[in-house]
């Protein structure tokens, strides 16, 4: 009766199960000042521009949100994304090279909920300056869970690099793209019915030459395919290079020559 | 497990007393083939998450159930109206992919002697996105959340499935990632009625949960299919096949077009997600709840094609 199909162990399982494993999403409170704590060991911040944050109003796909930060002064030497109500509200800590003069650096988020979220900046002088932005969450069968896994599994650590022309006078705009699921972990095998360990990208690294444009450290908060689009000040080198590290240990490293637009 | 599956019963065996017919309609639109059309709108508790259309085939010995509705209080008028036409029993509950207005109703009709059948990737799907479900629409359905109970399918189709309904032979077939990533049709070859879940749109705006291009290649296999009617995920139960594939495919083509020149003029995802599509607009329903999204998540797709 059954020509080809494979059958599995009988799974009633409802989601009030797979709830216990979920992080709690839920918290009426407001989690800033933990995060705060947590993240930033409570220092002082300063509530300003330094690092304007760019975010959607509405996340039209929760997958995918993209979010920008404005580098306002060169004395910026990190900047970190939180997503206030994730689960692992910490998405993105990027570090800038002293030389690299990095202008705005622009990537995709995952959203769970509506939530606030905040761009922490850090000047020379070791001063942090924050800005907020709330964002609605989509609606609909939107979710912040990967679209094509398979496909992103598949191609696991492939990059792609692209230059743009850039409407700053003596910066360079570029896009580093790597395929990866960036997987919560939440899955669960059906076979097994243990839950698939995490698998995501933790660790970027993008250099011009020798020197470091940026560098990343990340967790599951980042869409599926990370994707960075930056502007930085040229040094002469002839070589961009990536270099971006899993929790599973895998490395990847891509290297590209440095075109002509600019 | 033992103790699920009677839990299961009790709650099913709860359902049915409660159960009103009133408001839901199911068509017979082929001899023993059964419809019900949800309304065109968004999931809320004053329509029960009624928004998918649903079906059901009758055999000589079973039913089989397509899809269950976007709530338990759905799920039990769709059941208590099936019942009215046949006292056949369900034997099989088709999931055609993971989304909530199509898999919240499937705890009503668990049971003993019911397998649950979906796409190879459903279960994955599921345990991804369900606990997430969960939670975005208890704004939206209020107390109707409390009672959703998915359950996973115990049979999963790799390719092609046949179920064998007593003189009546369903054909399943789970599809490359498109819609989502476990989309599964449902063809019943005597009456020629091809379900297409949300392989197919019609009236409200087609959603992208999967791969843009996926849609589209699926959408040129799908119109091979020999079928005299179908029945879309959302919108109309009656149209022509395969012309009702026409206007999906208008949508889809003209958001890739778009998408693939914002790309290569350098536009950023956010821009490009604004004013990829827009003149679809006047051609759908609920197109501004969705053609942004479908933008965004086909420009993070079609990015990965320019050399």
């Amino acid at each position: 009766m059954i020509s080809t199909a494979r059958l599995t162990a009988a799974a009633i399982l409802s989601l009030g199960l797979l709830q216990g494993a979920a992080a709690q999403t839920l918290s009426p409170s407001d989690p800033w000042p933990d995060l705060v704590r947590d993240i930033f060991h409570d220092r002082a911040m300063a509530g300003d521009e330094v690092v304007a944050l760019e975010a959607p109003v509405r996340a039209e796909d929760a997958a995918i949100v993209p979010m920008t930060l404005r580098l306002k002064s060169s004395a910026v030497k990190g900047a970190t994304l939180v997503i206030d109500q994730n689960p692992a509200p910490m998405a993105a800590s990027f570090t800038f090279g002293d030389k690299a003069d990095v202008g705005f650096i622009a990537t995709r988020v995952r959203v769970n909920s509506y939530t606030n979220v905040h761009a922490v900046g850090e000047t020379r002088d070791g001063t942090l300056h924050a800005q907020v932005k709330f964002v609605k969450a989509a609606g609909g069968c939107s979710a912040p869970a990967g679209k094509n896994p398979d496909e992103a599994t598949a191609h696991l650590g492939e990059m792609k690099y692209r230059e743009f022309k850039s409407p700053e006078p003596g910066r360079r705009e570029a896009q580093i793209m790597i395929r990866h699921p960036n997987s919560s972990g939440m899955q669960m095998d059906q076979l097994t019915h243990l839950y698939i360990p995490a698998h995501y990208i933790d660790r970027v690294e993008v250099r011009q030459g020798e020197d470091l444009i940026f560098s990343m450290e990340g967790g599951i908060s980042l869409s599926e395919d990370p994707n960075f689009r930056f502007s930085y000040a040229p040094n002469g080198s002839k070589t961009i290079s990536v270099e971006a590290h899993d929790i599973k240990g895998n490395v990847f490293r891509r290297e590209w020559p440095i075109g002509e637009a600019s | 497990m033992l103790r699920c599956v009677i839990l299961a019963l009790v709650f099913v065996l709860a359902s049915v007393r409660l159960a009103s017919t009133a408001e839901f309609e199911l068509r017979e639109i082929a001899p023993g083939v059964f419809a019900h059309q949800g309304r065109t709108a968004l999931m809320s508790e004053q329509n029960l998450g009624d928004i998918a259309n649903l079906g059901a085939v009758v055999g000589e010995r079973a039913v089989a159930v397509i899809d269950t509705g976007g709530s338990p209080a759905e799920a039990k008028m769709f059941l208590a109206a099936l019942q009215q036409k046949t006292a056949k029993p369900i034997r099989y509950v088709i999931n055609t992919h993971a989304h909530p207005d199509h898999v919240f109703g499937n705890g009503v009709f668990a049971g003993p002697g019911v397998e649950f059948v979906g796409h190879k990737n459903l279960p994955r799907a599921l345990a991804a996105r369900g606990p997430h479900y969960r939670e975005s629409f208890r704004d939206a359905m209020g107390k109707e959340i409390e009672d959703v109970r998915i359950i996973e399918p115990n049979i999963l189709v790799e390719d092609r499935l046949t179920l064998d309904l007593g003189g009546r032979k369903l054909l399943l077939q789970a599809w490359r990632t498109a819609h989502s990533d476990c989309d599964l049709t449902a063809f019943d070859e005597q009456s020629g009625v091809l379900f297409a879940g949300d392989l197919l749109f019609l009236k409200h705006v087609p959603i992208v949960d999967g791969s843009l291009l996926g849609f589209l290649q699926v959408a040129d296999a799908l119109a091979k299919i020999p079928a005299s009617r179908v029945v879309p995920g959302h919108g109309p139960l009656a149209a022509q096949w395969p012309q009702a594939l026409e206007s999906e495919r208008a949508y889809l083509e003209r958001l890739t077009g778009d998408l693939r020149a914002a790309i290569k003029k350098g536009d950023n995802v956010s821009d490009a997600a604004q004013a990829a599509g827009q003149t679809e607009r006047g051609a759908w329903s609920l197109f501004e709840d969705y053609n942004a999204r479908n933008a965004t998540a086909g420009f993070a797709e079609l990015e990965w094609e320019t050399p």
